[in-house]
């Protein structure tokens, strides 16, 4: 600061624009987002057991609407964000105790948290079609 | 009193509590983390039930649903999970909204919601599984 300005111009910590975007740190916001998603996520969770209890005609409803293309997406999404949501988790729950903090391994849990939930996801939902009978 | 101590601008009450600024200590923190483990197993533990749901009509999704272990376990994660996602966008609002009283507002939402959420899953399964 070459310029001396009025005491109350303080200085600002760097915001995000600042940064180069690193795959930890898109994981980080990933790990929100996924949050939030599975916060409204769990109304469909608690239709399903409404409707279960309420009958057949209930059920149906929403047997109806998971059958359709956009049900169908949100519930790839819920199970993506679930699964992404847990392994971020155990992510975090290693990093609570201390460990993975090394460049190479934090960058390593990073990969693993993204690759596990994507091909856990898509792995599911080949075993579900499977059960369903699709295949 | 030692004015110059570390803590020194605390009260004496605040030296003994030791909750720090936000009242709370470290409870937030720990009850996350708490959920957060029990969640792992109970969610694979879900994810098994409802892929045994695919494709079964209502009666026998209602018969599964109602059973002991099922049920039980439903309720667990229910529990856990609204509690933690309870915590997590408490979190989010503490963070990202800064005016006090639409704060105070999504704060109060938030626990409406996951209140609602919460009492209406343990209603249904209590229901499949006591068919009152």
């Amino acid at each position: 600061m070459v310029e001396t300005k009025a005491s109350a111009e303080r200085p600002l910590s760097p915001h995000l624009q600042i940064y180069r975007p690193t795959l930890t740190m898109l994981m980080s916001i990933a790990h929100r987002i996924t949050g939030i998603g599975l916060y409204f996520g769990t109304l469909i969770l608690v239709w399903v057991l409404i409707a279960a209890a309420s009958g057949p005609n209930a059920y149906a409803w929403v047997q109806w609407f998971l059958e359709t293309l956009f049900g169908r997406l949100v519930l790839f999404g819920y199970t993506w964000a679930l699964l992404h949501h847990m392994f971020g988790g155990i992510r975090h729950l290693i990093w609570d105790l201390g460990y993975g903090f090394g460049p190479a391994e934090r960058e390593w849990l990073t990969v693993a948290t993204l690759a596990g939930s994507v091909t856990l996801t898509i792995l599911l939902w080949f075993v579900g079609y499977l059960l369903m009978g699709r295949f | 009193m030692a004015q110059h101590e570390q803590f020194a601008r605390r009260t004496p009450l605040g030296r003994v509590v030791h909750l720090g600024a936000a009242r709370s200590g470290t409870e937030h923190f720990w009850r996350q983390r708490l959920t957060a483990v029990a969640n792992i197993p109970l969610t694979v533990a879900v994810i098994v039930i409802v892929m045994g749901l695919f494709g079964r009509n209502h009666a026998a999704v209602a018969k599964i649903l109602g059973s002991p272990l099922v049920a039980i376990i439903m309720l667990l994660f229910i529990l856990s999970v609204i509690y933690h996602m309870w915590l997590g966008m408490q979190m989010i609002i503490e963070d990202y909204v800064h005016g006090e009283p639409l704060k105070l507002v999504l704060l109060m939402a938030n626990t409406f919601f996951s209140v609602a959420v919460g009492t209406t899953a343990v209603f249904a399964i209590l229901n499949l599984s006591f068919g009152v």
